[in-house]
């Protein structure tokens, strides 16, 4: 068997078996990406010293014993998360030459638990997109397909874990930007609860919105990932205290609410708003059969309603423009990035913005100082605010009579490259079923559970209560048990 | 309500932005058709309903007033596209 085909789960066994070792794991990858990141576009830097370098020490440190189930293991990471001393520039000109001079909690932990770090990975500005067309650095391809996007804004990572480029990554989810990317290339994808992951060493989108998730090929590889992730860090006031279980182990030991491979009893939710007009036919017959199978292996099935998911895009490009408008002031090209010379202080600022922002930041920037601004707050900001007030209670009373919600992760398979470039409006329908979990805070999970006519992947989202990461991993693990999809693999 | 060119002009200049004239047209038309269609928040009656600007319990979380280790002065500046004298160097603010 190629090692790149092995899951993330079957390579950190074979680690341990001793039946290859974490250099040649990081060569293999490093030679994939050599041959087919040219093509995809899915890492903006490649550290492949430090990566022979991490690989070595995690093979000592597997012989020395004190390994961990991560050991070795080499992973991608988008380039809104900082790694000190490699080049971070999320995407943006602005960032350009910026070396983050510490580490992203989540790196810390990774390295601590014996990782492999291979790259930077792709993403749209400032993770502001569902493409990565709005990358500085050119779009990312589908590895299913090369004229179509990988989904955003997380698109490296995806893309990456997708062609067996590596066994996993890390992204950013503010209103969907890990599951939809995840659904649009047929890989597993998780956004944590808000306040499950800290957000220490993530270059800040929208603060209240944002949390780092994972990529992975399979629900068991992605509960590894989140549990060496998640957790709370005293650097970020937002962290939760609430205790880590142990994702992974929980699997397989099964508890009241899915016990072994079987769902009996798990009550699963079908909103009626998401299951509408403008859902692609091929998405819901996939998503539609996947239910099938849930309910096959017991899963009590109902209908519940979220009546407020038509306001929620609204609030949505309300709030996490506001937000955005506020963290991306301090671009002003004094402490970091590109800088425009200019005789005084204020042009330097409005020439540095206006030269190192592309133009789905500058607009978001707009809308969010047009929001916040004088005359308009109350209107705008404050009413999304209220609404978001709303959705949450939606989900809180969906939650009282199921446990989990199902549905598309997206309306649409990929859509091609240029596609929906100039119109802002219709890129923001990409999120219509991923961004309401993000103002609710809660945890979300997007699972590959088929494809469409013309061999595009599908997703399954699986939505859970605040914390209910576990549950949710286990049904996607249940799923994948008993379903072959994730097996698939696009051919390069 | 459309945008007007004068309101793009004092968005982009309270954001410190500077925009071409294509930019700031572009900019009129595609941020009234989201604005329009944000509008759709309006028709909700929230006088009953309070904002959440955060889903979390946690509110002004505080730590131990105690010294700890910090970033080396020239690790941040070395980022920095001007610095002197272990300072951020910037043109005059003041005449």
């Amino acid at each position: 068997m190629e090692l790149h085909t092995l899951s993330l789960t079957e390579a950190a066994a074979a680690l341990r078996r001793g039946e290859t070792t974490s250099v040649e794991l990081t060569r293999t990858l490093l030679g994939r990406i050599e041959d087919h990141n040219p093509a995809l576009n899915a890492f903006l830097t490649v550290t492949g010293e430090w990566a022979l370098e991490l690989a070595r020490q995690a093979d000592a440190r597997m012989q020395s014993g004190g390994a961990s189930p991560l050991t070795g293991v080499p992973l991608a990471i988008k380039d809104v998360i900082c790694v000190q001393g490699v080049p971070a520039t999320a995407g943006s000109l602005i960032l350009k030459g910026y070396r983050p001079p510490y580490h992203a909690t989540v790196i810390e932990k990774l390295l601590a638990a014996g990782v492999v770090i291979l790259g930077k990975t792709n993403t749209d500005e400032f993770a502001m997109g569902s493409s990565t067309e709005n990358s500085a650095y050119g779009v990312t391809h589908n590895p299913w397909d090369p004229t179509r996007v990988p989904g955003g804004s997380s698109g490296g990572s995806a893309a990456a874990v997708a062609a067996g480029l590596a066994f996993g990554a890390l992204g950013s989810d503010t209103g969907g930007s890990v599951r939809q990317p995840a659904a649009l290339c047929g890989v597993v994808g998780v956004k944590p609860s808000y306040g499950r992951v800290s957000r220490h060493g993530l270059i800040a989108f929208a603060s209240s919105l944002d949390q780092i998730g994972v990529f992975a090929r399979t629900a068991e590889d992605a509960a590894l990932l989140l549990g060496a992730i998640a957790g709370h860090d005293p650097r970020d006031g937002t962290s939760m205290p609430t205790p880590v279980p142990d994702y992974a182990a929980q699997l397989q030991s099964g508890d009241s609410l899915v016990a072994g491979q079987s769902l009996r009893g798990l009550r699963v939710g079908l909103p009626k708003e998401y299951f509408v007009s403008g859902v692609e036919a091929d998405v819901n017959t996939a998503v539609s059969a996947a239910v099938k199978v849930l309910e096959g292996l017991g899963a009590q099935v109902r209908e519940v309603s979220l009546p407020h998911t038509e306001q929620a895009l609204s609030a949505y490009y309300i709030i996490a423009p506001a937000e955005a408008s506020a963290n991306l002031a301090r671009f002003d090209g004094v402490r970091y990035g590109a800088r425009a010379h200019a005789s005084t202080l204020w042009d330097e600022y409005r020439q540095t913005r206006g030269a190192g922002f592309g133009a789905e930041v500058k607009r978001r920037i707009m809308l969010g100082t047009y929001a916040l601004s004088t005359g308009y707050y109350d209107a705008y900001y404050l009413q999304a605010q209220k609404v978001r007030t709303l959705i949450k209670g939606d989900f809180d009373s969906a939650f009282d009579d199921v446990d989990v919600i199902a549905c598309p992760t997206s309306p649409t398979t990929a859509f091609k490259i240029g596609e929906k470039a100039d119109d802002p409006l219709a890129m923001y329908l990409a999120d219509v079923f991923t961004l309401p979990a993000n103002l609710a805070g809660i945890a979300g999970v997007s699972v590959n559970c088929g494809f469409d006519r013309a061999g595009l992947p599908v997703g399954l989202q699986l939505l859970g209560p605040a914390f209910t990461e576990d549950r949710l991993l286990r049904v996607a693990h249940v799923f994948q048990q008993t379903t072959e999809w994730h097996t698939k693999v696009p051919a390069l | 309500m459309p945008l007007t060119l004068q309101e793009v002009q004092h968005i982009a200049e309270l954001a410190k932005l500077e925009l071409t004239d294509a930019e700031q047209a572009r900019f009129r038309d595609q941020l009234s058709a989201v604005l329009d269609y944000a509008a759709s928040l309006r028709a909700l009656d929230t006088s009953a309903i309070s904002p959440t600007a955060t889903v979390l319990p946690l509110r002004t979380v505080l730590r131990d007033d105690t010294v700890q280790p910090s970033l080396a002065r020239e690790a941040l500046l070395a980022n920095a596209p001007e610095a002197e004298a272990g300072c951020f160097r910037v043109p005059a603010v003041l005449e």
